[in-house]
């Protein structure tokens, strides 16, 4: 079983979380979200144009850029963590142009040399896969596709046609970061994906607090978090990995228990 | 190594809305839908007669068209070569070729039942021209437009108030064009169920690159008929100034199957290709961006560069797709010139013709000045005057020393 398939199999929903790399201490915040009980890490490759995230991503990665990080940095950031943490499923996000600049097949390997186990590239829809899918998959990566709440029931199988490890349900058409999603329309939403995927269903865009993590994993497989710990970063820079920790303590608690509480 | 020879330069982009390599739609799930959506309702709209006619309508009456076609004999003598003719859609209402697109484009808006307008704009005639078009039809307009951009551009932004725009100041990265586009294309995002996103230049995710030709073609389609009643020919020589590249790619475009005519796209050499420029062809290299997979200024990780130019129309570091394919087809010539040459061509244009030219089409102006010279006199080049200066009168004063 793949480290991503293990990490939806535990018994709970898993806490999937995200930091952009580069963006204050990455490793120590990386070891802080698997203290934490983070069940995936999301690592973010910075990118200048970060078109689908809100402020606080965006200038997560022009805090990244400006440090002066460069995609081998991300890489050894990868590679250090998979020999810290060999079970953790670690996936990269970012971008297509960063991803694809030294070509496909460049970074499938780069991916497999760092142990990267998935990718969610935020800009290529299943209409441009060629573009990076094909390579990802022949090196055995995971290709994380989202869908959204404008994906209707006609073009989510072409959205999971190709995917793998877990389909990112982005509940708000927005940004990142900005307002979160009733309740009942994601569960609509996940009961609605979940007649189709074969693969498990991660909620993310807006999740915040265990309180809104909690309700959101009743229903789904997984709760994606991010912008809220790129706060915590922003504000307390080398002292961020203690502050982390505890707010994923408290999510993972809410996501983990979340069914049991129900029960 | 060119890729072979396609039978028509015309048939672009494919089905996929690719150029070649380039184009395509590199977008965020949320948007796909909608971009396949806009696909579908604008082959019906080109399918329809109504539609053709109500934009024909609205050119002739509102915009002014056909604009002139102007022999520029002052001009000619003192450049000593080919004569020199200008396509005028400097005389275009707003004053530049941008209201073509606009117009097309909130045809297709109200066809769709949107109901909310957003642009992004550089030097802020995008800007202009889309929020004239947005007060035309009664439609609310929301301007996003880098905060350095708003601060050098103050005329423009009041036109925009005027006409009842919102403008929304783009403080993220450099605070400019590439900025301001991320932040329409997140609002976009947030709220793609009422609005439409009037791209103003011939680039982003298909089906805008091929729409926005379209209507901009309406440049090339009038030159071609003009030039033949008028001297009984084709120019010899294309030239037209390139950012995204929208107003070259609509006179290139009806022109690309003539194989006697020459093509020539002038790019924003900035302080110099070895210093900062906006010049994509010249000194980028294949990438994605804001939807489409075209020559970008980057980094060797595929960093956007900030591009520089005298003309914050030019601004950008990117380039339609279609110009990214024609260059690698080698149908349509690239050169560049630098801001001081572009101040020098837009004084030339001023002193010769008693037209003073936007910053934009002084970058044409300039490479004529070099290439007229060293073409015979019975040869014809036809550039595109695709906006007028008023807008930069005051940042010329400024780079000529000259206290306002």
């Amino acid at each position: 079983m793949s480290r991503l398939s293990a990490a939806f199999a535990k018994g709970h929903p898993a806490l999937v979380c995200f930091v952009t790399g580069g963006d204050g201490p990455t490793p120590a915040i990386l070891d802080a979200l698997v203290e934490g009980g983070a069940d995936v890490i999301e690592l973010g490759m910075p990118f200048t144009d970060p078109m689908a995230d809100g402020p606080a991503i965006q200038q997560a990665n022009l805090r990244s850029l400006g440090a002066g990080i460069k995609t081998a940095d991300i890489l050894k950031m990868a590679t250090d963590f998979r020999a810290r943490h060999p079970e953790v499923p670690l996936v990269l996000m970012g971008y297509a142009n960063p991803m694809t600049i030294r070509g496909p097949e460049w970074f499938a390997q780069a991916c497999t040399k760092a142990g990267v186990d998935g990718v969610i590239c935020v800009d290529i829809p299943p209409e441009e896969d060629a573009e990076l899918g094909p390579a990802l998959r022949a090196a055995g990566i995971s290709l994380i596709r989202l869908a959204t709440p404008t994906t209707d029931a006609a073009r989510l199988p072409a959205v999971l046609d190709g995917s793998s490890g877990f389909l990112y349900y982005v509940s708000v058409a927005g940004i990142t970061g900005k307002q979160s999603a009733a309740l009942a329309s994601i569960e609509e939403a996940v009961t609605r994906i979940k007649q189709t995927a074969t693969i498990p269903v991660a909620v993310g865009f807006g999740v915040r607090t265990p309180e809104q993590a909690g309700p959101i994993a009743r229903v789904a497989d997984g709760v994606v978090v991010g912008s809220a710990l790129i706060d915590i970063i922003a504000e307390h820079g080398d002292n961020a990995p203690a502050k982390v920790r505890e707010l994923v303590s408290a999510l993972a608690n809410a996501v983990h228990n979340a069914r049991k509480v129900e029960a | 190594m060119n890729a072979p020879i396609p039978n028509s330069f015309r048939t672009q982009p494919d089905a996929q809305g690719h150029f070649g390599q380039f184009g395509g739609r590199y977008v965020a799930e949320t948007l796909m839908p909608l971009i396949l959506d806009l696909e579908a309702e604008y082959r019906k709209a080109k399918a329809d007669p109504a539609f053709q006619a109500e934009f024909d309508d609205l050119l002739e009456h509102y915009v002014g068209r056909p604009s002139p076609l102007y022999f520029a004999p002052r001009l000619t003598e003192e450049l000593g070569g080919a004569q020199v003719w200008f396509k005028r859609d400097e005389l275009n209402h707003t004053g530049a070729h941008k209201i073509n697109n606009c117009i097309g484009q909130i045809l297709l808006a109200m066809r769709m039942g949107k109901t909310r307008i957003i642009a992004e704009t550089g030097a802020g005639q995008h800007g202009v021209a889309t929020a004239t078009v947005c007060a035309r039809f009664g439609l609310p307009c929301t301007i996003f437009m880098g905060a350095t951009d708003v601060a050098r551009q103050q005329p423009n932004v009041f036109r925009m108030k005027l006409l009842g725009a919102e403008v929304v100041p783009v403080t993220a990265g450099a605070a400019t064009l590439k900025d301001a586009m991320n932040e329409a294309l997140r609002d976009w995002v947030a709220n793609v169920h009422n609005t439409f996103y009037i791209i103003g230049t011939a680039a982003g995710p298909h089906p805008y690159p091929e729409l926005v030709r379209d209507f901009q073609s309406v440049i090339g389609k009038e030159a071609r008929a003009q030039m033949l009643s008028r001297v009984g020919r084709l120019p010899d020589l294309l030239v037209a100034a390139i950012g995204g590249g929208s107003n070259a790619i609509g006179l290139f475009h009806p022109f690309l199957d003539d194989p006697s005519v020459r093509m020539m796209g002038v790019e924003a050499a900035g302080h110099g290709l070895d210093f900062a420029h906006a010049a994509s062809l010249a000194g980028g290299r294949p990438g994605i961006l804001h939807g489409n997979k075209t020559y970008l200024l980057q980094d060797e990780d595929g960093q956007i560069l900030e591009g520089h130019s005298i003309s914050a129309g030019l601004d950008y570091p990117g380039i339609g797709p279609e110009h990214s394919w024609l260059k690698e087809i080698g149908r349509v010539d690239y050169t560049s010139v630098t801001d001081v040459e572009a101040l020098d061509g837009f004084q030339l244009l001023c002193r010769t013709e008693g037209i003073i030219p936007a910053l934009e089409p002084a970058h044409a102006i300039a490479a004529v000045k070099k290439i007229a010279p060293t073409m015979g006199k019975d040869e014809i080049i036809l550039a595109n005057l695709c906006g007028r200066g008023d807008k930069d009168i005051f940042s010329v004063a400024e780079h000529l020393g000259v206290k306002l």
